[in-house]
């Protein structure tokens, strides 16, 4: 497997070389895509990592969705190319509108570093693609606005169209609906809160994320065959 | 630093500086000194950045090592950790500016404490807080802890650096007067190692990073070098405190990092305490050299600063390089990359001064000696007496050891457990995919790789912090070769064997000659704990005038020890319990209850006498456990401490959901001991027996305790409670006291 990932870089994001150790853990290619290239290289899937990208000062990724490098992030999306927002970068992308709703502050307005059970909701998607439905992965979570909040129609709209990708066993930041990540109406576009990339290794506790990262790397691979 | 002193006080004293230190001012002038220059004398020779008052002791520590590559006096501590890899690591307090503005005051000690890092040329990787507050009754020191945290959380998640571990206490000891001490360790490829130094004369000194401003003027002198009064006063000191921003010290860390890399500086050194003069004075008085510092030059937040002001702000998020002039482009251009300011604000001079000029051309406004700042700086020999002895009567009344034993030690039990993870659920301690054991066991694991290459060494780095005042003000000597001993078994319990240490001296008031005594005590107790086990100081901190409303804090030496772990080939057993194995306990009791948490907390008695330590007994012990790790014959492990085997034991159960039921224990006294040199260990099949074997083959007492399993905790004869009451209990005490609210 030799896909070609893309790891967005803004200035105060911090996940990335951990994002890019386990791409090049399962054998792929890694690179950094700084927030001021105007191009995704030669990428076959993107990776927004986790962060504070521009300290989250303003709104999580409210600053970030302007950097060069998302329009080019957004064209290949609408070209098809899988494009994974964890954490931080799924703000981005909900800022960015690449997915719909929205992050707020957790219930109980304090940041959380814990682990979490997840159910994976639909195989339909860049990142669970290969899964069994209804498998149960433990990684953890680490935010402070990870409570997933959209309107009625869009959450009617999700889970009609199967757009549901992970949803918490056990809820723990007052997401709506237990939503832990979402996909685009393409379904190449996937945002989730919790750290795939964390539970990678069995000295850190658990190597549930690595079957995701895996189906991104099986994504990227189908993405560069047909591009 | 008053902004309208009374026309009646010289302004040497509106500075913090005493007569004779004026006095001798003027004698290494030759003349006597203007504002500015008194204004940075008075920030250097501060208690603060001098350590007028704790140097002439700190000189017993052991600093000697085979692993040490860089000692005391440097910005931190580095020892070599093998392929390549160095460790550099500190250990400051930020405790009076978390008094006055808890969030900013821990949020930028946690800064500060990672530019000393990172100014050694390594990644920060992780953090660590012993933090002390008041009691949890007290809505004040409750406002203190949430804003403390919040603090540490808001910086440190946002910096991207993790952390993985710290003490939370609380005792009444530190109302009014917490102590938040912040621990860095970073690693750094071996040939990278940079020093604070100025060195060829034309270089320039680059001021990187942040504005400067008003914040932070006279935090060393006014905040970190005086006790607490009243309250007007306090709030009068919180325009000392300073601001942080986790965005820029984010930017400023992988700017440096990358100039590093390159090879563009020649020396770099953080501005901490006492801002830009003593960044310029510490790294020409170091290179030998002097320095011409235009404070025109220098970016400024607000307008109308005068230059007393620029050259003693605290501003935080700010490096001092010292660049070739034929690099600064490329500096430049790194920064810019960044988005890290960047400025020439000096130029490296052969003349051995310190000069600030309004411009380079311009007026001279302060011309010193640059090494005056430092080496001229006051060292006091100040009085010294142990504490009056109590009457028989005092002594009898304060020894836990007289109170009857209680009926049902169960209440006692509930009574001491605290589950801290309250705190530290909103720490960040995972970042980089190092963390292997995480905050809540004896220390943390963290996996070693390569700072550039990214290559797994397959070894670990561990990490702890300890420390424990009810101890020390029973006997700051023997307490704090306590806590030093606790410390390495700590390290042992994961596998590691210690390499060198860092400490915080938290004391109360100099001026006091008990709180010399006690300071003078606790040095010597380090010094044979740590001689004895092997484990060199290569750092430190000390942080006087901890004491409130004229009440000195009891001694609180805060100990942080780096180990290895020579092969992690497996996780570390963990402070757990596997239902249906056996629990054995490694050492021997010594059934006292002086300085113990039971007969303090529990029946506010302080006094008694401490356990006594053999520390040639506790190495034997620390090398036993150290190989059981590392072999995989534990299944769990757990040091005794604080709280005895009592709450040992139950922390264990209360990490696994596991009960357990043990019998042998003869009393409260032996249950709730704090006697050093012991481990409860849970182990399996034929592990058990080979404990036993390597124990007397070691010379360490081993008692089989009873088994694992249920859903009680029970100590024949002692105790009876559900697992379910004891998980309540433990869980509930700091969300449950934190639900009542703060004020301040």
């Amino acid at each position: 497997m030799s896909a070609r990932v893309g790891v967005v870089l803004f200035p105060g994001s911090n996940c990335e070389q951990d994002v890019i150790e386990v791409v090049r853990a399962l054998g792929g290619h890694a690179e950094i895509l700084w927030h001021g290239d105007r191009s995704v290289g030669g990428a076959d899937a993107v990776v927004v990592p986790g962060g504070f990208a521009h300290g989250d000062y303003l709104r999580p990724g409210a600053i970030a969705r302007f950097s060069p490098v998302m329009e080019a992030v957004a064209a290949f999306a609408a070209g098809g190319g899988p494009v994974v927002g964890i954490c931080n970068g799924f703000q981005v992308l909900t800022e960015a509108g690449l997915l719909p709703g929205a992050l707020q502050k957790n219930r109980g307005l304090r940041f959380l570093c814990t682990p979490v059970d997840l159910r994976v909701e639909t195989a339909r998607s860049a990142l669970t693609s290969g899964l069994a439905e209804g498998t149960v992965l433990r990684m953890p979570i680490n935010h402070f606005a990870g409570c997933y909040t959209c309107d009625e129609e869009t959450l009617a709209e999700l889970r009609a169209e199967d757009r549901v990708v992970l949803r918490y066993v056990d809820n723990p930041n007052g997401s709506i609906d237990d939503i832990a990540g979402v996909c685009s109406a393409g379904r190449n576009v996937v945002g989730m809160m919790p750290h795939p990339e964390r539970a990678s290794h069995e000295l850190l506790g658990s190597t549930d994320g690595l079957v995701l990262i895996r189906a991104l790397l099986e994504s990227a691979a189908v993405s560069s065959s047909r591009g | 630093m008053r902004a309208d002193p009374p026309s009646d006080e010289p302004i040497h004293r509106a500075l913090g500086l005493t007569d004779d230190e004026a006095a001798a001012i003027e004698r290494l002038l030759g003349r006597a000194p203007n504002h500015l220059e008194l204004a940075m004398y008075a920030v250097m020779w501060s208690e603060h950045c001098s350590y007028k008052s704790s140097r002439v002791h700190l000189g017993r520590l052991p600093t000697e090592g085979d692993a040490v590559l860089v000692g005391p006096g440097e910005n931190a501590g580095v020892v070599d950790v093998g392929d390549g890899i160095a460790a550099a690591f500190r250990i400051e307090s930020h405790n009076h500016p978390s008094a006055i503005e808890p969030y900013q005051g821990a949020a930028t000690g946690v800064g500060g404490i990672l530019r000393d890092v990172f100014t050694m040329g390594a990644r920060p990787i992780a953090l660590m807080d012993p933090l002390r507050f008041g009691p949890l009754d007290d809505p004040r020191s409750r406002w203190i802890l949430e804003g403390v945290v919040a603090g540490i959380s808001g910086y440190g998640n946002s910096v991207g650096v993790p952390t993985v571990g710290g003490e939370t206490v609380c005792d009444a000891t530190y109302t009014g007067n917490p102590l938040v001490n912040v621990f860095c360790l970073g690693v750094l490829p071996t040939d990278r190692l940079v020093l604070g130094r100025a060195s060829g004369v034309g270089n320039l000194a680059v001021l990187l990073g942040s504005t400067t401003g008003r914040d932070g003027i006279g935090g060393a002198s006014v905040l970190a070098s005086a006790g607490f009064g009243d309250e007007e006063a306090e709030a009068d000191k919180r325009p000392s405190v300073q601001v942080g921003d986790p965005f820029e010290e984010k930017r400023l860390i992988e700017a440096c990092l990358t100039l590093l890399d390159a090879g563009l500086v020649a020396g770099i050194q953080d501005l901490g305490a006492a801002g830009i003069t003593g960044a310029t004075s510490e790294t020409a008085s170091r290179g030998g050299a002097g320095m011409d510092v235009d404070v025109s030059a220098v970016p400024l937040r607000e307008p109308g600063m005068e230059p007393f002001e620029i050259m003693t702000s605290e501003s935080q998020e700010r490096m001092l390089a010292i660049v070739e002039p034929g690099d600064l482009d490329e500096v430049l251009a790194i920064c810019e990359r960044w988005e890290v300011r960047a400025t020439v604000i000096g130029r490296v001079t052969g003349t051995g001064r310190l000069r600030v000029l309004d411009g380079f051309d311009g007026e001279v406004l302060a011309d010193i000696p640059a090494s005056t700042l430092h080496e001229d700086a006051p060292r006091y020999e100040r009085p010294m007496a142990p504490p009056p002895a109590p009457s028989e009567a005092e002594a009898k009344a304060a020894d836990p050891g007289a109170v009857p034993a209680p009926g049902d030690c169960g209440p006692d039990l509930l009574g001491l457990l605290l589950d801290t993870s309250w705190v530290w659920r909103q720490y960040d301690h995972q970042l980089f995919l190092n963390t292997v054991e995480g905050p809540g066991g004896d220390a943390a694991v963290l996996r070693l790789k390569h700072p550039t290459t990214g290559a797994d060494t397959g070894r670990a780095l561990a990490i702890t912090t300890d420390g424990n005042h009810a101890w020390c003000a029973v006997d700051p000597r023997a307490g704090t070769a306590l806590t030093v001993a606790e410390a390495v078994l700590n390290l042992a319990c994961v596998g590691a064997r210690p390499l060198a240490s860092v400490n915080c001296l938290n004391f109360g008031n100099p001026e006091h000659p008990e709180v010399m005594w006690q300071l003078s005590e606790a040095v010597d107790g380090m010094a044979e704990a740590c001689r004895a086990l092997g484990v060199p100081v290569v750092g430190g901190n000390v942080s006087l005038y901890n004491e409130s409303r004229g009440t000195n804090i009891d001694p609180t030496p805060i100990v942080g020890v780096l180990g290895l772990i020579d092969r992690l080939d497996r996780r570390p057993p963990g402070v757990r319990l596997v239902a249906g194995a056996t629990l054995l306990l490694l050492g021997e009791t010594e059934a006292v209850l002086g300085g113990s948490l039971w007969g303090r907390q529990r029946h506010g008695r302080a006094g008694g006498r401490l356990p006594a330590l053999d520390l040639r007994y506790h190495a034997a012990v620390c090398d036993l456990v150290r190989g059981l790790a590392l072999d995989g014959l534990l299944a769990g492990v757990h040091d005794v401490s604080t709280g005895g085997l009592a709450v040992a034991l139950a922390e264990m159960a209360l990490h696994a959901q596991v009960g357990f039921r043990v019998g042998g224990v003869a009393g409260h006294a032996e249950l709730f001991s704090e006697s050093p040199s012991r481990v409860v260990a849970c182990a399996t099949g034929a592990a058990v027996a080979e404990i036993e074997r390597r124990a007397g083959d070691a010379g360490v007492a081993v008692t089989v305790l009873g088994d694992a399993g249920g859903d009680r905790l029970v100590v024949d004869g002692l105790l009876d409670v559900g697992l379910a009451e004891a998980t309540a209990a433990w869980r509930e005490r700091l969300p449950g006291a934190l639900a009542a609210g703060v004020e301040h």
